[in-house]
């Protein structure tokens, strides 16, 4: 048996400890808010944080769980107030936003290391979260929204 | 069940929640007649307004990032003088009652404001007059305002709420008796609104087809032939058995039928307590295939094939001049050769749906852009009558063509029935890659000459792609006509002689349509080929393009020997009107600043192109370094769509528009001995964070011409404009995609 903190609770999980921190969400937790892409952290829709890090979530076995704090988009904030989700609302970024909970995910684990993100940096750290409806200039737009909105919030 | 539909006949209290609930005939007045008679022809669309005053509108197209949930909502609000925070969207199951609902083709505004407006008003207006009623007024009193009717003789107001019992005992008036707003007074269509779907989307709350659960349910992978018609010679299954969680393993029945059209392409499913378990089996499954007449496809050899095809004369679809006088006569000719590869809509969503058996019935929740296809198809699989099947559609994440193809949910249906309890068939993203309806290679010729002043004399376009309809008809070889009117027809230059040409080609993978279609590869072609031109000529690349256009007109392809069919909508309803082209091409190069001088290393591009009745210019600037990395700085886009209801949904379909186009110039799909050599996103190129333009500004050209397609028509011109911009940053004209290491 494997014992993580998911989102600030306790959580077990019974299951063979090859099994990806992405299906246990998915099919045991039935939290379908982690999206699978791919399965081989090529594309991002399943970012979720581990100890407030971005992570493939289908790179991310069982096994490596144990004492470890996982946080998914259920968990990112309370009311889906997140300065990264106000921004991408207010900016409108989402199309068929199957991507967006991985790069929400992805770009509050920026924002949460990097308060300033040049261009540059959002290039490096968002590249791997794939959107096919190409979003990509909204995001990019969203994130120095956020990062205003984090640094006025201070 | 509503058969048949008459105005009068359709209006009812809907008793629980006492929603005043309204079935709309609408149909364009020469058809009243013959729809009373025919129910099918008469599209319904439904307003329902509660007790609280709540307004939900049934929204009958998918939702795959396009907004058109919003849309619909925006223009039945507007009508009905709704706030917009007391309207609500519900999504409509699959049926015939709701007129065409194939989210597909760039449609869904083009042929639904007339009638959602309608809807609104007829809504509006029976609460005006339940108000009315109320009050002892005449009508003409009574206005509807803000949510409420206001008495406008001494100011009392009533809410839609309080109205919705009287408003349910009214006729619903006759479609021509209403009256629709003006223009003018327009509150949502055409303006930016709060989209109803972002906080789903941005706390992962949408429920995607990969998403949906229900209880017992059951989860499936299925081991497909790798090669089209190709079938299980034998397998064991005792590995994959033994896996914790599978519970059995299926044979999916009757594979390798052609044509394929949208039935599964056969293979073991293996059935598991959950996705992962079903995936760890299907990997431990031995399978002995037996690869059918595909397996010496190999996509090397069939550019060959292609090019070969198109080095001869073809059909042809469309002549003016004398096209053979010209070309053995110019003072200057060019010939060239371009290539577009096969191509994948790797959507971020691979295919998914849920199928829950009945004694007598089937219902299942998919991502479907065509839901009535997949009620069709799955009843004819599973042997039910249509309406024994239930097609719920939940949010597609993408779609882009692929999930109009319904091969997934006819295996969740198969699967379901085999074993007597619900099942969601989950496609990986190999599955997704290496089971498509592929966007067809294309090969196309073209020859030109340009006289004295270097004005273009002569043009000859030949294209060759394995055509649409191969996946209907087998052995069709040849494009239905409709593929051909995908940017191919409907060439926009006044070239005095000039000639269109279609070639033969073979399928031998399943061939889709993918966002835009043929648009993709013929844009590409022509107006790279337009810039070639423009250099022969030693002019400026717009110019030239302008130049090519012509003299602001209305191209006649009535008499064209393959008839042109204007994306099903009437010519002289929607020209082909150069003039709105010309002003596209204007207005890009402007915002583009185009003419200034740039940086060694950076270049500017451009390309036009009319697609599903839209006008759309693309300017792109690119940086390439000297290691032929490529970079693009911005793209600007001009389009005019006519009237358009969602204004920043339009915007962002022209960015993301834009960016699809650009992943054309990084994507390849091959074939080897039938079976597709990529499997997921590491060798399926699409453009990343870093390839996209740091910024793409749009412009919306306003307009009151009628609402054109808005889903697609930024694509085409997207890759052309890139490839354009990468010869003049570097000189290196690029005729074949992708693009790979050409510059290096």
């Amino acid at each position: 048996m494997i014992e993580f903190k998911l989102n600030g609770k306790t959580t077990r999980f019974e299951g063979p400890t090859d099994t990806p921190l992405l299906w246990i969400l998915r099919d045991d937790l039935e939290m379908t808010g982690t999206k699978f892409g791919c399965g081989a952290a090529q594309c991002g829709a399943c970012t979720v944080h581990v100890n407030g890090v971005a992570v493939r979530s289908c790179q991310t076995p069982a096994a490596s769980l144990a004492g470890q704090e996982v946080t998914t988009i259920e968990g990112l904030s309370e009311a889906g107030d997140h300065p990264v989700q106000l921004a991408w609302v207010k900016l409108n970024v989402p199309q068929c936003g199957y991507c967006q909970p991985g790069q929400i995910m992805q770009a509050a684990s920026l924002l949460a290391r990097n308060g300033k993100p040049s261009d540059a940096d959002i290039d490096l750290e968002m590249s791997g979260n794939i959107c096919r409806c190409g979003t990509y200039p909204r995001i990019r737009q969203a994130i120095h929204l956020a990062a205003e909105m984090k640094g006025g919030a201070k | 069940m509503i058969a048949k539909q008459s105005r009068r006949s359709f209006v009812e209290n809907l008793g629980k929640g006492g929603a005043f609930l309204l079935g709309l005939a609408y149909l364009p007045k020469s058809m009243a007649v013959a729809s009373s008679e025919a129910a099918s022809f008469a599209p319904n669309l439904f307003v329902a307004i509660d007790g609280e005053g709540t307004v939900t509108v049934v929204c009958h197209r998918s939702e795959m990032g396009q907004q058109i949930r919003t849309s619909v909502a925006q223009v039945i609000a507007d009508e009905l003088e709704a706030d917009w925070d007391r309207v609500k969207i519900e999504q409509a199951t699959g049926d015939a009652k709701y007129g065409d609902q194939n989210t597909d083709g760039s449609r869904s505004m083009r042929h639904n404001l007339e009638r959602l407006r309608q809807a609104g008003a007829t809504a509006r207006t029976m609460l005006e007059q339940a108000a009315a009623q109320k009050w002892g007024v005449d009508a003409s009193q009574c206005k509807a305002e803000g949510h409420q009717i206001v008495n406008t003789a001494n100011g009392k107001t009533l809410g839609y709420g309080e109205l919705i019992a009287a408003a349910a005992k009214l006729e619903v008036p006759a479609e021509d008796s209403l009256t629709l707003k003006p223009r003018k007074k327009w509150r949502y269509i055409g303006k930016v609104v709060r989209s109803l779907d972002n906080h789903g989307a941005v706390t992962g709350q949408n429920v995607f087809g990969q998403d949906k659960r229900v209880p017992g349910m059951k989860f499936a992978v299925v081991a497909r032939p790798p090669v089209v018609f190709g079938k299980v010679k034998s397998y064991d299954a005792k590995a994959a058995l033994a896996v914790p969680g599978v519970e059995r393993v299926v044979e999916m029945k009757d594979p390798g039928q052609k044509p394929p059209g949208f039935k599964p392409l056969g293979g073991i499913a293996v059935v598991a307590k959950n996705t992962w378990a079903a995936m760890k089996g299907r990997d431990l499954l031995e399978i002995e295939w037996e690869d059918g007449d595909n397996s010496g496809f190999a996509s090397k050899d069939y550019r060959q094939t292609l090019e070969s095809s198109v080095s001869a004369p073809g059909k042809v679809v469309r002549e003016e001049g004398d096209v053979d006088a010209a070309l053995s006569s110019g003072d200057k000719k060019l010939v060239a050769d371009y290539y577009v590869p096969l191509m994948s809509h790797v959507q971020m969503e691979p295919p998914a749906a849920v199928a829950i058996p009945g004694e007598d019935s089937m219902e299942i929740y998919a991502c479907v852009q065509a839901p009535q296809g997949a009620r069709k198809e799955v009843a004819g699989a599973v042997g039910l009558e249509l309406e024994q099947v239930t097609v719920n559609v939940t949010f597609l994440g993408g779609g882009f063509g692929r999930k109009s193809k319904p091969d997934f949910v006819v295996e969740a249906a198969l699967i379901a029935k085999e074993i007597g309890a619900p099942i969601k068939v989950v496609w990986t993203r190999e599955d997704d890659v290496r089971h498509g309806y592929y966007h067809f290679a294309c090969a196309q010729h073209f020859e030109a000459t340009l006289d004295g002043d270097g004005k273009t004399d002569g043009w000859l376009h030949r294209t060759a792609f394995p055509p649409i309809a191969s996946t209907f008809a087998p052995g069709a070889n040849e494009p239905f006509s409709f593929e051909l009117d995908l940017g191919f027809t409907e060439n926009p230059f006044q070239v005095p002689n000039l000639r269109l040409e279609s070639c033969k080609a073979d399928a031998h993978v399943r061939i889709g349509w993918m966002r835009s279609v043929g648009n993709i590869n013929h844009a590409f072609a022509i107006q790279c080929f337009a810039a070639e031109l423009a250099e022969a000529a030693g002019r400026d690349p717009k110019d030239y393009l302008l130049e090519l256009i012509g003299e602001p007109r209305k191209i006649d392809l009535t008499h064209t020997p393959i008839p042109y069919g204007n994306y099903g909508d009437p010519i002289e309803k929607y020209p082909v009107d150069t003039a709105r082209l010309i002003a596209v091409v204007k207005k890009a190069a402007e915002m583009a600043d185009w003419g200034r001088t740039l940086p060694k290393g950076r270049g500017l591009g451009i390309a036009c192109h009319r697609s599903f009745l839209t006008y759309v210019a693309t300017a792109v600037e690119v940086e390439v370094s000297n290691d032929g990395e490529v970079r693009i700085p911005k793209a600007w886009v001009a389009a005019d769509a006519g009237t358009v209801v969602n204004l920043d949904a339009v915007k962002a379909q022209c960015e993301g528009g834009t960016i699809f186009g650009f992943s054309c110039v990084l994507e390849e799909i091959t074939a080897t001995a039938g079976r597709i050599d990529q499997s997921n996103y590491h060798d399926v190129r699409v453009t990343r964070m870093n390839e996209s333009p740091t910024q793409i500004d749009v412009a919306v050209i306003e307009s009151d011409a009628p609402p054109a397609g808005v889903g697609e028509p930024a694509t085409p011109p997207a890759a052309p404009a890139l490839c354009n911009a990468i010869y003049a940053a570097t000189g290196k004209r690029i005729r074949s995609l992708p693009l790979g290491n050409q510059l290096a």
